[in-house]
């Protein structure tokens, strides 16, 4: 077969993966050749822990995801700082901004999303780029320069409180940065929580060091002063943009393809010119949410498969939005609306606002439907686990509302009281020794434990069953002699 | 086509007369069991038996479990075998050792007559003695010519072993004697579940346990996991995601060593991006582990004065057990615990010797002295020692599953002899393997017991067991220690080293190249490991019988050995540990419409491995008679099922009946059997042989099944 050529244009997160799921599959290059131009000067990173590099825990090479060699160790021709600016379907052909053409089998539009600023006064220069003082964050370079004006001892706004603002908000206010989130909506992170938790959430966040303006519409950036709202000023050197992206598609919009609130993809990941796929960000695949890394990922995975002939198709992701801010455990995932008195629908819902709790489960057909766990990690690791698996949930909904699917400290141990323990229970399990035979030796003489040990073997094991044993024979010693 | 009907064994087990030299006295000796090797005391108890009493031994302080308490049970037990046996019209007919070995001697020349050295394959036991590890792997290479050798290490320790010697250079378990574990206070156990498998052992960990120091992996809670402060319950085969979150946690929550990093270690920045790619939460998402316990292992493990890692089977024995063990490793060498007094990585390992075993040159790929069989220089110093040409040392043969899975293909052996090892019981897919068995023109078996291996055999004999014979043993530390003779064997049994002697010789070999006498048989040994990286050249019976605690290297009588490795410097050309550029795969066989659960294989406390000797003890028997699925209430509630019921537990390759215990803290998608129960209770029908890519574990701990009601028809 004819060596293929795959020109990826974008060299993000998507891109990124999608050049490393081919050469998973095809190491040395025998079937695809691949080409990518990415925009960033950068080697590709992992945009999801920006936050982390915003908070200080994290260096902006640690969050590189190839080095240096990669992309020539792996006959990956990598253009890095180049874009790709026109296509042209008929002759398969795409031109970069170096005035290079790259001629192609398949075309993949990996482009990404950029981030939007809301027309508010003041925050777009003349020349549409962020004006000073006004950043958004999206890219590494954004995050530098919000790192160097945070170390600066500036205050900040963060126009925004979803996801991706609010881990940038606890991230700086964990560097004991002064930080106001503004958002114009009555609770947090509305696409992902009802009223309940983004309440319990905003209470948390404000219990971090972190100011929440809820309902608050900003009408204009006055620099120097700060955000202006129209009932009031939040003081700010500098606005942190977080209000959303939107999916880079000019390019594709200019070559002619079907363009809907991103390039529309079916499930082989193929645009409106079936020479052309899309993944990631740029992309829109009925039923997936985009902006997250998951789907990317799994759609880089699967357009990998397909180009390299395996057959199995992209069916969406099911997304689980866990919120990365330290002091915060957060997860939000499938229909969380519906109200408590559905009545098709089983909702569980507890709020413990003092102690940062709220937990939401729905439960539709004996599965999870939608959950949100705040300031409940185990929840959130068992509910999703049930949710990504299909599984019927536990006959006690209510344990896995908590995350105490677990019984604590079911057997064994020391603690278990002589008089009340069953005559069958095992007390020394290294040795199969039940409390009847323990009671036995005693009667026929073990009246201690290294006596109990060379009758019964009990506690000659692992010896954690010292203590129950030695109970056993105290408990036996205060009894009335004619009740041993 | 063998149907193997039971035979009519009519010997009683009466005993060589000759007075034993130690009959009087009690022996100081080790347990027949697994790799902790317990200190016990044998006292004479008849003509037949001894009595058994716990030693003050390092690795058990005194202590034993309920397998070892009840060893001396099989010595004088009427399921001994005493004389051998061979197949005629169908049966299995007492014959004489002349006989039979004859039988076996003609059989075997004229299958290598026939279609060449390599239609003859052996198969040998962790739990020989280094002498009989050591005899078989020079018996298959010299006396046959054969490259088909392997043994059932395969199955138990090749993914760590695999792992720390890519990380370290060399592959020693523990290497630091077990008790450095008491003074830790914080101690990962990642798929280990030593409270039924090595109970003793948490003695060891008590200072952890009491400082809330105990962290365990494992998706059961097992009473291992009831005693830790932490129990991480990843979805069975996602290990290495759960390991790669914990060590992304450690690094961003700024636990890293970096000059330990800088100074000792290659290969962080690969290995990190890998990490990179596996925050906490996403770790959550597939491993089901919630992201703050991850960051909480992370940090309790950082913040110890002394913390080790320990993996275990449940982390091991995977497709992709090699990288998951070293994805452990990665976790360690992060937080700089290897090579330091106090702290370090190791592995649990499972056989009485899982150790000694995998270094003498039973194993496909080695030669003593864990040399390997394609590196020239190593093959020239063994061929002097043997007293060969090199070029007449075969090279590498087949890995212990693809080995038996070959028998009776066109391609593959057709004759098979069997040492120390149970494969209808042990080995994944075991219909499979039974089936190629039957395929065989000649299967010999040598066992202490009529094993299940041994029904199907047209040859079996009759062998002498722990306590009555000599022979080595290294035990989980890396200590070589002396299992002596207390009490004389059977009449009609012979020792395994005795067999191959015979054998040999009937081979035309000169008998003093396959001595019988072990100490004779661990001289050559020496000689053959001297200078290899499990050097035991330093190590005589008369510094055993004198009480020394070595740990190998040994390289000379006058060296002490080496209780603790890598102080100064790993054991790579440039002293280096290595970092592994893992990422997580997940299970070969994921669960789906038609196999929704995940079957996870195991061990319990009163069994040992295929069960061959622990189901013939009565008192252990009683204890836990047969085979048994667990199950969450609401699992087997759905299938139809309550507690107590019969089940059938059914994957793509096989079905196995049991009954139903019903156990609260499973994962509903999660059931467990143990493996050591034969006939349609084998949990090996179920497991499924997909192997690592450079050890070539199967993955017996994760399978695709489901549960279904069975009949109630079983007599």
């Amino acid at each position: 077969m004819r060596r293929r050529t795959v020109l990826i244009a974008g060299y993000g997160m998507a891109g990124a993966r999608l050049a490393e799921e081919i050469r998973r599959r095809d190491p040395r290059g025998d079937r695809l050749a691949v080409v990518a131009a990415g925009r960033e000067p950068h080697l590709p990173y992992n945009r999801v822990l920006l936050s982390a590099v915003l908070a200080g825990a994290m260096s902006p090479a640690s969050v590189r995801l190839q080095d240096e060699a990669w992309a020539a160790g792996h006959g990956v021709d990598l253009r890095r700082g180049r874009d790709v600016v026109a296509v042209d379907r008929d002759r398969r052909e795409a031109l970069l901004d170096d005035g290079t053409t790259v001629a192609y089998d398949v075309l993949v539009l990996a482009t990404g999303a950029r981030a939007w600023v809301p027309p508010v006064e003041g925050l777009l220069a003349d020349d549409g780029a962020p004006a000073p003082g006004v950043e958004t964050f999206r890219t590494l370079d954004d995050c530098a320069r919000i790192e160097a004006a945070a170390r600066d001892g500036a205050e900040v706004a963060v126009l925004g409180g979803g996801l991706l603002g609010l881990e940038a908000a606890r991230g700086l206010a964990g560097r004991g940065v002064p930080v106001t989130v503004v958002h114009p909506v009555a609770h947090l992170m509305e696409r992902q929580l009802d009223r309940g938790a983004g309440d319990v959430l905003a209470r948390t966040l404000r219990g971090l060091g972190v100011r929440v303006r809820l309902n608050a519409r900003a009408v204009r950036y006055l620099p120097g002063d700060g955000l202006k709202l129209d009932d009031g000023l939040v003081p700010a050197d500098l606005v942190v943009v977080s209000a959303g992206v939107r999916p880079e598609t000019g390019l594709a919009e200019a070559a002619g393809l079907e363009v809907d609130r991103g390039v529309v993809v079916d499930d082989e990941l193929r645009t409106s010119d079936p020479a052309i796929r899309a993944i990631g960000d740029c992309a829109r695949h009925p039923g997936t949410v985009s902006g997250l890394v998951q789907p990317a990922w799994e759609q880089a995975a699967a357009l990998a498969g397909l180009l390299l002939g395996e057959a199995t198709p992209y069916r969406g992701t099911s997304v689980v939005t866990r919120l990365k801010a330290s002091g915060v455990d957060l997860a939000a995932l499938g229909d969380v609306h519906t109200a408590p008195d559905d009545p098709d629908t089983e909702v569980l819902c507890l709020t413990d606002a003092a102690r940062g709790r709220y937990a939401k489960l729905v439960v539709r057909d004996e599965r999870v439907a939608g959950a949100i766990a705040l300031g409940l990690p185990d929840a959130a690791a068992a509910i999703t686990r049930f949710y990504d698996g299909g599984i019927p949930v536990p006959a006690d909904r209510l344990a896995l509302l908590l995350g105490r699917a677990l019984p604590d400290g079911a057997a064994g141990g020391g603690g278990a009281d002589p008089a009340t323990l069953p005559a069958s229970s095992v007390v020394c399990r290294c040795n199969s020794v039940s409390k009847e035979r323990l009671v036995a030796a005693w009667r026929a003489g073990a009246a201690d434990v290294p006596a109990l040990a060379t009758a019964t073997r009990a506690t000659t094991g692992c010896g954690t069953c010292r203590d129950t044993v030695a109970g056993v024979a105290r408990w036996l010693a205060a009894q009335p002699a004619t009740a041993r | 086509m063998r149907t193997a009907p039971l035979p009519v064994v009519a010997a009683s087990a009466a005993r060589d007369p000759r007075p034993d030299r130690s009959i009087d006295v009690p022996t100081d000796s080790h347990c027949p069991y697994c790799a902790l090797q317990c200190g016990m005391s044998l006292s004479p108890a008849g003509r037949t038996s001894v009595r058994v009493r716990p030693r003050d031994f390092p690795t058990n302080g005194g202590g034993l479990c309920q397998k070892g308490w009840t060893s001396a049970a099989l010595l004088g037990s009427p399921a001994r075998l005493t004389t051998p046996l061979v197949r005629s019209g169908g049966v299995l007919r007492p014959a004489s050792w002349d006989e039979a070995l004859g039988l076996v001697a003609g059989r075997l020349r004229e299958i290598v007559d026939e279609r060449g050295p390599d239609a003859v394959a052996l198969f040998g036991g962790g739990g020989l003695t280094n002498e009989k590890a050591y005899l078989l792997g020079k018996f298959a290479r010299v006396a046959v010519g054969t490259s088909q050798v392997d043994y059932n290490g395969r199955f138990c320790m090749s993914s760590a072993a695999a792992a720390a010697n890519r990380a370290f250079g060399l592959d020693r378990g523990l290497p630091f004697p077990v008790t450095d574990l008491d003074g830790a206070d914080v101690v990962l156990l990642a798929g280990a579940n030593p409270a039924e498998t090595m109970p003793p052992f948490l003695s060891h960990l008590r200072r952890a346990a009491e400082a809330g120091g105990l962290i365990v992996v494992d998706p059961r809670r097992t009473p291992t996991a009831e005693r830790a402060a932490l129990h991480l319950a990843p979805a069975p085969g996602t290990d290495l995601a759960l390991a790669l979150g914990i060590l992304h946690a450690a690094v961003a929550d700024g636990h890293l060593d970096r000059d330990y990093v800088r100074d000792r270690t290659a290969g962080f920045d690969d290995a990190w991006r890998l990490a990179a790619a596996w925050w906490p939460e996403r770790a959550e998402r597939v491993t089901g582990v919630a992201a703050a316990d991850q960051r909480r292992a992370a940090a309790l493990l950082a913040g110890a004065s002394g913390a080790y890692v320990l993996t275990g089977r449940g982390v091991e024995q995977h497709a992709t057990g090699v990288d998951t063990a070293g994805a452990w490793i990665n976790l360690a060498l992060a937080l700089g615990l290897p090579g330091r007094p106090g702290s370090g990585w190791g592995c649990l390992t499972g056989q009485g010797n899982g150790q000694g075993g995998r270094e003498h040159g039973q194993k496909a790929d080695q030669l003593p002295g864990y040399r390997r069989i394609d590196d020239p220089a190593a093959r020239a110093h063994v061929a002097r020692v043997w007293g060969v040409h090199p070029d007449a040392l075969p090279g590498p043969g087949r890995s212990a599953y693809e080995l038996l899975d070959a028998l009776g293909t066109p391609g593959g052996p057709s004759a098979l002899l069997v040492f120390g090892s149970n494969p209808v019981v042990s080995a994944p897919h075991a219909r499979r393997v039974a089936d190629r068995l039957a395929a065989l023109d000649l299967l010999v078996v040598a066992d202490i017991v009529l094993s299940e291996t041994a029904l199907a055999a047209d040859v079996v004999l009759p062998v002498t067991q722990w306590a009555e014979e000599d022979g080595t043993l290294t035990n989980l530390e890396g200590r070589v220690l002396l299992r002596r003779r207390a009490l004389p064997p059977p009449a009609g049994a012979r020792t395994d080293l005795e067999v191959l002697h015979g054998l040999a010789v009937r081979l035309g070999q000169p008998p003093e190249r396959f001595p019988a006498d072990p100490e004779a048989v661990f001289a050559e040994l020496r000689a053959a490991s001297a200078g290899g990286p499990a050097d035991y050249s330093g190590v005589t019976y008369d510094r055993l019988r004198a009480g020394e605690a070595l740990h190998w290297p040994v390289p000379a009588e006058d060296h002490p050995g080496t209780p603790r490795l890598f102080l100064d410097r790993f054991a790579h050309p440039d002293g280096l540990a290595r970092f592994a550029a893992v990422d997580h795969t997940g299970p070969a066989e994921p669960p789906d419409a038609e196999f929704p659960l995940h079957a996870v294989t195991g061990r319990v406390l009163q069994h040992y491995q295929s069960g061959a000797q622990t189901r013939r003890v009565e008192e252990l028997r009683a204890a836990v008679p047969e085979g048994y699925v667990e199950a969450h209430p609401d699992t087997a509630g759905r299938a139809g099922l309550a507690d107590g019921a019969l089940a059938a537990v059914t994957s793509r390759r096989g079905k196995v009946v049991v009954r139903v215990r019903c156990v609260d803290s499973l994962p509903a998608d999660v059931v467990f059997l143990p493996f050591h129960f034969p006939g349609d209770q084998r949990a090996n029908l179920l497991t499924n042989p997909a192997l690592d890519p450079v050890s070539r574990m199967p993955e017996f701990k994760v399978c695709a099944v489901r549960l279904s009601p069975a009949r109630e028809a079983r007599s």
